[in-house]
């Protein structure tokens, strides 16, 4: 187990590295650069253009400014934005809560749906709710998700006016962050009201960031459950005499969630893409509207930061995931 | 009152093209404490009936019949929930792949205890006594630790072990075993065979054993019906079957028996089971059968006398000296 968990650990130096690489690379591949970002429309002068960007570090070579980066990241300096003048770390976990609470939101969604759907439709195999939850899952997949979510704004912000159509909360409520999670600390704040309004804001973002993991899922839990419940164990289990629900439920679907448990830790990264989308139609000040932001205004440290912080985050989750096989896969268990 | 009675019974499945009948006419008679062997080739729809009466065929399949009938209650108008209380209790079944029938996310206890719980009224404690009571039974070494094993920790011959702990666990009164030993090493073969001999003695269970052994039927089986491409070829007390087969496939099965054969190549049938295309007219057997005439090959055989192994041929072999 140690050593599953090491090599598992040792596999992430080449990938933080590779990653930094990539982020480094990207930014800079855009035309433009911080200074004129910032100057705007405004022309500037030259000399000051250059002596900011001396006094910023951008005129070394790319490669010097790549390894001083990498000796910073060593100890543990993500470096500070150019914008706002704060630390790249400190941003990332003022934001991230936001991000967080709209993709566990998401998740949640697409597991509590998406599963059962997939169920349900293999066991009803051909079935009018197969062929229309089968439907469904293409149309949701193929779906661009920035028109999907604005379909959603047009018709429950828009038209119904049951939802706003951007932020948190509204603005009517003051409280301060506790953990960060708007449900929660809406819940503490005892103010009334505050957590019907976090709910209501919450509740479409989440659709559409679900949309695409929760078609993925009931695909996935559709076929993986055709295929366990041809298998000679779940015959055994019928001729035990046992009811369709335990059969299907527990002897089928134990088995059926180990590939769909690797498909729903594979949707994080997913997940964080969309939020970037998301985040940007419903003005969520999550890290997925941060990196936009940083990315019109050339904010070299906050991208190469926020990109790397992602993907370790989204390297932590696969290795749970990886651990989480165990669990549910006596086969893999260590021994 | 036998145990077990069914007639008539066929399983036809909806296929892409068209339906196709893989058990027709199969008539089987079941008394408490008996063993009948049924043989026959692969897709002769040997296990495919007997699931059909467990319940465990696709919904692509129908069963029909003219009675299914256990202990006299007809099961054929119980629903499932009725059904469920016989199935897996007081008739039980073990499959031909021992490792593939085990599910491989829930320990052998599990499993076992599993049976126990939908139909006993065993608490807790008494299902884990009466799970070690069943791996000792079965011949399971350690059973204690054993019940915390999973199925991939475990050997072919261990796992049907633990499916014959399994499927006795509610004390059935018929076991049907469905080629349980063509999976296995033949030096497991034996043990396995003895131990289901063992337990049907010594509990009085009724059994069905399918094989395609005859030297199997030989040594276990009491009454044998002889199965070809789903219909039943000839019935008969294993006593007489093998000095008189009157039905010229089993004729050619006991030919075929390595320790029976005198020349020195080993005789075969040629040719193979007829499937859904290839359904010849008359007798099913005839493209097969080395004493086929036009006959047999336009018309249907009909079933002969009891002292004809009721054998469904036209010419049957043996026939009893007036």
């Amino acid at each position: 187990m140690v050593r599953f968990l090491l090599s598992r650990v040792l596999v992430l130096i080449p990938t933080f590295i590779g990653v930094s690489i990539v982020a480094f690379a990207f930014i800079r591949l855009l035309p433009g650069d911080p200074v004129q970002m910032l100057a705007g429309e405004r022309v500037v002068d030259p000399q000051r253009h250059a002596a900011i960007m001396h006094q910023l570090g951008f005129d070394r070579p790319l490669v010097m400014q790549y390894l001083s980066y990498l000796w910073n990241l060593l100890h543990g300096d993500f470096g500070t934005s150019i914008v706002t003048k704060r630390g790249v770390i400190t941003e990332f976990f003022t934001l991230f809560p936001a991000t967080l609470e709209l993709s566990l939101c998401a998740i949640v969604i697409a597991v509590l749906l998406g599963v059962p759907a997939g169920v349900f439709a293999a066991v009803k195999r051909g079935s009018w709710f197969d062929q229309s939850v089968m439907g469904a899952a293409l149309v949701g997949y193929s779906m661009p998700i920035f028109w999907w979510g604005l379909l959603l704004i047009i018709l429950f912000s828009g038209i119904l006016q049951w939802t706003p159509v951007s932020g948190r909360i509204s603005l009517l409520y003051y409280f301060p962050q506790v953990t960060g999670f708007m449900l929660i600390d809406s819940l503490l704040s005892g103010q009334k009201g505050a957590f019907g309004s976090a709910v209501s804001h919450l509740i479409l973002p989440s659709i559409v960031l679900a949309t695409i993991p929760l078609a993925v899922i009931a695909r996935q839990t559709r076929s993986a459950m055709l295929e366990v419940l041809g298998e000679d164990y779940v015959r055994t289990a019928k001729a035990k005499g046992l009811g369709r629900s335990r059969v299907v439920g527990v002897h089928a679907l134990r088995n059926a969630l180990i590939p769909v448990v690797t498909t729903i830790g594979l949707q994080v990264g997913v997940l964080m893409a969309g939020a970037i989308l998301t985040e940007t139609i419903f003005s969520w000040p999550g890290i997925g509207k941060w990196m936009v932001d940083s990315v019109f205004r050339r904010d070299y440290p906050v991208v190469q930061g926020g990109l790397l912080l992602i993907a370790m985050i989204i390297m932590v989750v696969n290795l749970a995931v990886d651990l989480l096989y165990g669990v549910i896969n006596p086969r893999v268990r260590a021994r | 009152m036998p145990l077990l009675s069914l007639s008539n019974l066929a399983v036809t499945f909806d296929t892409a093209s068209g339906p196709f009948k893989a058990v027709d006419g199969v008539d089987i008679t079941v008394e408490a404490g008996e063993v009948l062997g049924i043989v026959g080739e692969s897709g002769s729809g040997k296990s495919v009936a007997m699931l059909g009466l467990m319940g465990l065929l696709p919904p692509s399949a129908t069963v029909t019949a003219d009675e299914i009938a256990f202990e006299g209650r007809d099961m054929r108008a119980m629903s499932g929930r009725e059904r469920r209380k016989i199935i897996g209790k007081d008739i039980a079944m073990i499959f031909q792949e021992p490792v593939a029938s085990l599910n491989p996310c829930f320990t052998v206890g599990f499993q076992i205890k599993e049976a126990l719980r939908a139909h006993t009224d065993l608490d807790r404690k008494g299902r884990h006594h009466r799970a070690v009571e069943l791996l000792t039974a079965v011949g399971i070494p350690d059973p204690e630790r054993r019940l915390s094993a999973f199925p991939h920790q475990m050997s072919g011959g261990m796992s049907q072990r633990v499916m014959i702990a399994m499927a006795t666990a509610c004390r059935p009164k018929l076991l049907i075993a469905d080629e349980p030993t063509t999976a296995l090493d033949v030096t497991i073969q034996a043990q396995i065979l003895d131990l289901l001999i063992d337990l049907q003695k010594e509990r009085g269970m009724g059994m069905i054993l399918i094989t395609h052994d005859m030297g199997v039927i030989a040594e276990t089986a009491e009454r044998v019906i002889v199965q070809y491409a789903g219909q039943q070829v000839e019935r008969q007390r294993v006593a007489t079957l093998f000095d008189a087969p009157h039905h010229p496939y089993t004729s050619a099965l006991l030919a075929a028996i390595p320790e029976r054969s005198t020349g020195r190549r080993l005789p075969t049938i040629p040719g193979v089971v007829p499937g859904q295309g290839d359904r010849p007219d008359g007798c099913l057997f005839n493209p097969r059968c080395p004493k086929a005439d036009d006959l047999c090959r336009s018309v249907m055989p009909h079933r002969q006398t009891a002292g004809l192994g009721e054998a469904l041929c036209h010419y049957p072999l043996n026939p009893l000296v007036v």
